[in-house]
């Protein structure tokens, strides 16, 4: 039977593939519109925070989960449309600074409003009795059941992005658009619509993630921008456009910051004696995924998995 | 030039205006108040030195008026619970501002400024949040809650507190960022920038790294953000992690444009424009941050040629 | 026998399964003008690009001054001393003729590491600055903002801005092109002047420049180079006919 240590790193893995997984879903929609549309979207992290507001709250109304989570994907991909359609489709050719100006005044706009449809306190998801139990994997580990099916959720989805992109017309569209926007546009596709369901497709996957994070997390205001910037560290880790990067890359964040925060104490202890670890610890385990960024940055300015598209 | 001149001598002939009519009105919050947007009003020269005339935007610039200001917040926390009073020197605080900027800008220079567009954006954007993290994971120094600063920065005997001395101090700084970064922006280290933000690959095939000339830029409005925060913690007399967040960096990039990027003296016009936006919209709804939102959406949408393009018009750099 | 100044040798770039530059291979001796003709498509634009650094090439050598400076990046070039003009503008639109020139020209007159004094008050580079802006006749609109001026005015432009940094070697790149007679007879008698002293490459469709300038000439067809020689070589050679004079409707043979 393992023992004790080997259990704790081995639910410490799955914690981290289950992060991994969160980040995934909110990054491939986020690397997807920056590498075709050559947007920064800088309130895709609003959009996380809704989908979990929306499932929150739907499941307090209405006791049903399943139900939760399917209205904050449709409505977040509303969300995503409207946006869109109404104002940032006039920015695919403008610069960053304007995106950067415009996104941020959506961010301003979309926690207010959160703050006052639900109250600045958040809101809590109370997984359904089904969900909310452990299922022993090994013996002596038992593993929330919730986290398991949502690291299945994300392999799903990262199954689903990987045939609708390698295997349908439109991913053949959208991986050309990543490397040669007027390519496309010469094939005599409608650029139009093609750039809207690729924003939509990234707030529907945001949405998701997020309404699958509200158990976990509680729905919050100003939520998303945290998730946003480490979103930011997988996409320059990943490559611009690249999803198949985007998911090594969340991989490797999640394991980082998840064990990275486990162990971080213990390490730092082991090293330098324990009223330094206490001092330093909290600090340096937040700061970890970016330390990594930055020492990657550092050797290989183009990102670890550079090559567009895919 | 001589314009230029004019326009610096109507500059401090507006500023020195400034406390007579606080004395007049018997209003010495409104100095406060004038202060911390002079303050602001230097962190975004510094902003404009790498955005308007570098073209980079940084969304993590914020991080050092947070090393300005955690000097003195850190400074004053041993002095005042440990007795160590020989911190609240000024002198050494502001050299060790300066050192510290310096180094803090070459590294994020080092990290982030050999990446290409969209890069640089997310990258200062992770490691402003990387310093804010570590801010707010320093519990002896407050964590979220920040210190307050008992112990003001002295130099010579005289501690940097009162309302009029804060004033004057600030007016000067500003006053002496914003000749600085006119004198730049006009030199031929300026040209060489502004000539790498219009076209790089020009730039280069004359002879130049922009590299090496951003980073150059980048570690002087860092040092410039640095000052200001120094400055705002003496002022405030309290600092926290929420000075360094990035949506302080997305409040300067804000104060910029409003201004009138690539400008000598957009950054202060800008400035003021935002708070005084902050103030009049807060006085009217609680949720003042819709309407703030809905105006640079309106902003960045109704702009011509977008926020950059504005630029179009010779700017008066001597 | 003079070394040359200019040295490719079996220079290769492919792009997938495209051959833009196969087995170049060119020598330029000082002072000369080696003109580089094709029909467009070539790869004319690609290999200035590889002499510049903006591009680089997969296999061969560029030799620079007996330097081979193949793996060298764009600006440690320019600084050895080749300079080149754009073909499609490539000035800063915002600022006035004159600084277009100065960055030039300032070079090498201390660089960029001049922070206090403003650059147009430095009068050495100033006036090497009007010098250039002179050669190409445009001394008069030096004031006035680059991106005003008219597109052969740009043309111009970018020949001074070449000149301004003191080159060795010029890679000019269809200078001619949008000029009206009488700006293309100046810049002609220009680059006639500068013979002997500047090492030029000429990129150009103007086949009477073309004949009245080089001193050499290469013909680039798919990347390859399909004839070398002297202006009454190519004139005669039957290849170059076929591909490429025989299509032009220049008959100034």
């Amino acid at each position: 039977m393992p023992d004790t240590a080997t259990l704790l790193f081995l639910e410490q893995s799955l914690n981290a593939l289950q992060f991994g997984m969160m980040l995934f879903m909110i990054t491939a929609g986020l690397t997807l519109v920056f590498g075709i549309m050559d947007l920064v979207n800088l309130a895709h992290g609003s959009q996380f925070m809704f989908g979990a507001f929306i499932a929150a709250w739907v499941a307090g109304e209405t006791g049903n989960f399943y139900l939760a989570v399917v209205v904050a994907i449709v409505l977040t991909m509303a969300l995503g449309f409207l946006m869109e359609v109404t104002v940032l489709r006039h920015f695919y050719k403008r610069h960053h600074l304007d995106q950067v100006l415009v996104t941020f005044g959506f961010i301003l706009i979309l926690n207010e409003v959160a703050r006052a449809l639900w109250g600045a306190q958040g809101l809590s998801l109370a997984l359904p009795d089904a969900l909310n139990r452990s299922v022993p994997l090994l013996p002596g580990l038992d593993y929330s059941l919730y986290r398991f099916v949502f690291i299945v959720c994300g392999i799903v989805v990262s199954v689903f992005l990987y045939v609708l992109i390698v295997k349908t017309r439109i991913g053949m569209l959208i991986r050309a658009g990543a490397s040669d926007r007027d390519m496309v546009r010469g094939l005599g596709v409608n650029i139009g619509l093609l750039f809207t369901f690729v924003f939509g497709l990234g707030a529907a996957l945001a949405g998701l993630s997020g309404a699958l994070a509200a158990p976990i997390m509680s729905a919050t205001i100003g939520m998303g921008e945290p998730i946003l910037i480490i979103a930011f560290v997988v996409i320059v880790l990943g490559g611009v456009g690249n999803v198949k990067g985007a998911f090594w890359a969340a991989l490797l964040i999640g394991f980082i910051d998840t064990l990275g925060r486990s162990y971080m104490a213990a390490i730092i202890s082991f090293l330098a004696g324990d009223s330094v670890s206490a001092a330093l610890a909290p600090s340096l385990s937040g700061m970890l995924i970016y330390l990594l960024m930055a020492c990657v940055l550092v050797v290989r300015p183009e990102g670890l998995f550079a090559r567009r598209a895919g | 030039m001589r314009k230029q001149l004019v326009s610096f001598a109507i500059l401090i002939g507006l500023l020195c205006a400034v406390p007579p009519i606080a004395y007049w009105l018997d209003d010495p919050f409104l100095l406060s108040l004038a202060s911390r947007c002079l303050i602001l009003a230097s962190a975004a020269v510094a902003t404009n030195l790498i955005m308007g005339y570098g073209g980079l935007i940084s969304l993590g610039h914020a991080v050092f008026i947070g090393i300005g200001g955690y000097v003195v917040g850190i400074a004053s926390h041993h002095a005042f619970n440990d007795g160590m009073t020989w911190l609240s020197n000024g002198l050494l605080q502001l050299v060790a501002v300066l050192l510290l900027s310096v180094l803090v800008a070459l590294f994020v220079g080092l990290v982030s400024l050999r990446t290409k567009g969209i890069y640089f954006l997310m990258i200062t954007l992770a490691i402003g949040q990387m310093f804010y993290l570590a801010a707010v994971g320093a519990y002896d120094y407050g964590g979220d809650d920040g210190i307050t600063v008992f112990a003001k920065s002295r130099f010579l005997g005289q501690a940097l507190s009162g309302h009029y001395l804060i004033y004057w101090v600030s007016a000067a700084y500003l006053t002496a960022s914003m000749f600085l970064v006119a004198r730049l922006s006009s030199s031929r280290f300026g040209l060489v920038l502004r000539s790498a933000k219009v076209n790089e690959a020009r730039t280069r095939a004359m002879g130049y790294e922009p590299f090496r000339v951003r980073l150059v830029a980048f570690t002087v409005a860092g040092v410039i953000a640095g000052g200001a925060g120094f400055l705002m913690a003496n002022h405030a007399g309290f600092v926290s992690p929420a000075m360094l967040h990035w949506t302080r960096s997305g409040d300067l990039i804000v104060m910029v444009v409003l201004g009138g990027l690539g400008s000598v003296f957009g950054p202060l016009a800008g400035t003021v424009a935002f708070l005084a936006l902050e103030e009049v919209l807060s006085g009217i709804t609680e949720y003042w941050a819709i309407p703030v939102g809905a105006i640079l959406i309106a902003v960045a949408l109704y702009t011509p040629q977008g926020v950059m393009g504005l630029l179009s018009r010779r700017r008066n750099h001597g | 026998m003079v070394d040359p100044i200019l040295s490719v040798e079996g220079l290769n770039k492919r792009f997938g399964g495209l051959a833009a530059t196969d087995n170049v291979s060119l020598s330029v001796p000082p002072g000369t003008l080696h003109a580089i003709i094709g029909p467009n498509g070539a790869g004319k634009s690609t290999l200035i690009a590889q002499l510049m650094g903006a591009l680089r090439p997969d296999s061969g050598r560029i030799v620079f001054q007996g330097e081979d400076v193949t793996a060298l990046a764009t600006p440690a070039r320019v600084r050895l001393g080749i300079a080149r003009s754009y073909q499609v503008t490539s000035l800063c639109p915002d600022f006035s003729v004159l600084e277009n020139v100065l960055l030039a020209s300032q070079l090498r007159d201390g660089g960029w590491l001049s922070f206090w004094r403003p650059a147009i008050t430095y009068p050495r580079s100033r006036s090497r600055a009007m010098e250039e802006l002179s050669k190409v006749g445009l001394a008069d609109r030096s004031d006035r903002l680059a991106g005003e001026l008219s597109h052969g005015e740009q043309r111009q432009l970018e020949v001074a801005m070449a000149l301004a940094s003191d080159p060795v070697l010029m890679l000019l790149d269809e200078p001619l092109a949008g000029l009206g007679r009488d700006e293309a007879d100046g810049m002609v008698s220009l680059l006639h002047s500068l013979k002997g002293h500047v090492t030029m490459l000429l990129i150009e469709h103007d086949m009477e420049a073309v004949f009245a300038l080089a001193d050499c000439v290469s013909v680039l067809s798919f990347g390859r180079i399909i004839a070398s020689g002297t202006v009454n070589d190519i004139r005669k050679d039957p290849n170059v006919r076929d591909a490429y004079l025989g299509t032009e409707g220049d008959a100034h043979a």
